[in-house]
């Protein structure tokens, strides 16, 4: 801009309306979309129902039934450990692969060829990449198939598909990807002159990478953290997909209680839900400042 | 320039291992989908054929796959436009200081982490409670625009930090209008982000499932189909069907990334 004339701060400050008018379409869409839909379901979820229809009132019986059930807890054990082993897997590979990418691909063509390569099957069906996995765990599978050729076993294992061995392969599939791109942005800030430092005052590559790599990425780590966490805490289709109704998570149980038209029920769920993601999210943010990413 | 240690080959092994783990399920099921008739869901290769490819085109066999095909690319296109203009004109709004702008950005990111399921949920209650039908065309497509707008918006932000003021303020001295401006200048140099943009508004509305499921109304969109077929079709069919989406999906990300490379060519000439 040419000439910025600042107002003193008045409410209407100069190019105030211009921006409101630009972002006007982006607030309506949320609004309609997110704010509503999540107020909806805040209100559903005190309202009662049968088997046909809901019936406004105010009761917290919907609360009190989801958090007095021991399934309710159980399933948010289940989930919970499904985001923790899926957040180990993925942040140890999607730490390596950013490692390699930023820092042992030396040209630049090079590293937005490979990380194009990471970045593809994003665009691509999730369903579609969740069935492509059957062919290898099924019963008569390559894997069941290539250790019993081996002789390591002599029956094909069942396990292999549909168990939570396979729904957090599936997530390890699906979401190693949100953990890549965030932290090799970060690494690519990362002031090279810093290591230069540090290996001139006599730190090895390890020393390096716990002193200087690691923590200057810990923001690239909490972004992709927060992804992972909040994908698989509100997964259902994989958990269904995968583990072939035999795990339980607690977008499952959501699902599960959609499918019965028992909406309130479900919106009580899906408040504890949110809330308890929120927390994470707050959790997280506590111990990572993410804000210089932003 | 230092020697590449033992460590570099193992890292690159790494990367090379994990290219294969996202890519070789892939590869199987297109391989898996030219089955010979008599094939089933795994190796061995009994014969090869077209079979499951023509199966696929024989509607009353594996439901609507047609109708549910064009109709997840309408909304792919509609959710492209969209997203694009949407998200371009938050991201020029960006560039100034606004009342709002701390709060707006916080619901942006909000949009993208808050469950897939309470989106769904809440707006098929939200269309139930207004008494309006659900389709595909309407609560759908707002529920993908929650999910991709956010992508748009900080692919607009990413943009506009890097983005030289010197080039505008050229124009404008010159005696460009603001129009002018924008047209001329700011719109060619940002247009292969725009690009990236429109594919990722096209390709994450063409395989949302999660947000959709109770907000698609009667009409199926195509991962909807797909995901209903899992649990009653156990043939290559459905590989079929996998192989031909996910090239169909491969098709649009090499042709807007030709498109991207094209138009930084023209920039540089």
């Amino acid at each position: 801009m040419a000439i910025t004339a600042k107002a003193p701060s008045s409410f209407w400050r100069k190019g105030d309306g211009v921006s409101w008018l630009q972002v006007t379409p982006l607030v309506v869409v949320l609004g309609v979309f997110l704010l509503v839909p999540i107020a909806t379901i805040v209100i559903v979820s005190f309202w009662d129902y049968d088997s046909v229809r809901l019936i406004p009132s105010f009761i917290i019986d919907n609360y009190t039934d989801a958090l007095g059930s021991a399934v309710t807890w159980h399933t948010y054990l289940s989930t919970l450990k499904f985001a923790v082993i899926t957040w180990i897997f993925t942040v140890s590979i999607g730490f390596t692969v950013a490692y390699f990418l930023a820092f042992q691909v030396r040209t630049a063509l090079w590293q937005m060829v490979l990380f194009q390569i990471c970045a593809i099957p994003f665009l691509t069906s999730n369903i579609i990449r969740m069935i492509s996995w059957v062919p290898f765990l099924g019963r008569n599978g390559l894997l069941n198939q290539a250790l019993q050729g081996l002789h390591i076993t002599d029956h094909p294992l069942e396990f292999l598909l549909f168990s939570d061995f396979s729904v957090i392969l599936a997530f390890v599939h699906l979401y190693t990807l949100f953990m890549v791109v965030p932290i090799f942005n970060t690494m690519m800030r990362i002031d090279r002159r810093l290591i230069e430092a540090a290996r001139d005052g006599g730190a090895n590559a390890l020393a390096v990478l716990t002193n200087v790599i690691i923590p200057l990425s810990l923001p690239g780590i909490a972004i992709g953290t927060i992804f992972v966490v909040t994908l698989v805490m509100g997964d259902f289709i994989t958990v269904r997909l995968m583990s072939g109704g035999q795990s339980a998570s607690v977008g499952l149980l959501m699902s599960n209680e959609i499918s019965l038209l028992q909406y309130p029920a479900a919106a009580a769920q899906a408040v504890v839900l949110l809330i308890t993601v929120l927390i994470m999210v707050f959790l997280i943010l506590r111990v990572v400042d993410i804000r210089k990413e932003l | 320039m230092e020697r590449r240690g033992l460590g570099h080959y193992l890292l690159a092994a790494f990367f090379g291992l994990f290219v294969l783990f996202l890519y070789g399920p892939t590869i199987t099921i297109t391989i898996l989908s030219f089955q010979g008739p008599d094939g089933g869901l795994t190796f061995p290769m009994r014969g090869v054929s077209l079979h499951w490819f023509a199966n696929l085109f024989q509607a009353q066999a594996v439901g609507d796959f047609g109708g549910s095909f064009l109709r997840s690319i309408l909304l792919a296109l509609m959710v492209m436009l969209l997203t694009v203009l949407i998200s371009l004109l938050a991201g020029l709004a960006f560039r100034r200081r606004f009342r709002g702008a701390t709060l707006l950005f916080y619901l942006v990111i909000a949009s993208l982490i808050v469950p897939s399921i309470l989106i769904s949920l809440g707006i098929g209650l939200m269309f139930n409670i207004a008494s309006i039908d659900p389709s595909w065309y309407s609560s759908a497509l707002g529920a993908h625009l929650t999910w991709t707008l956010p992508f748009g918006v900080l692919i607009m932000f990413a943009v506009f930090n890097r983005f030289d003021r010197s080039y505008e303020e050229a124009a404008r001295d010159l005696g460009a209008s603001s129009w002018k401006t924008f047209s001329n200048v700011v719109l060619p140099l940002i247009a292969p982000s725009l690009v990236g943009v429109a594919l990722f508004g096209f390709s994450l509305s063409y395989d949302e499932f999660a947000r959709t499921i109770m907000a698609a109304g009667t009409d199926n969109t195509l991962p909807l189909e797909i995901y209903g077929m899992t649990t009653n079709v156990t043939s290559p069919v459905l590989y079929a069907l996998g192989t031909l989406t996910t090239f169909f999906s491969f098709a649009v990300i090499l042709s807007c990334l030709g498109i991207m490379l094209v138009i930084s060519r023209r920039r540089v000439r």
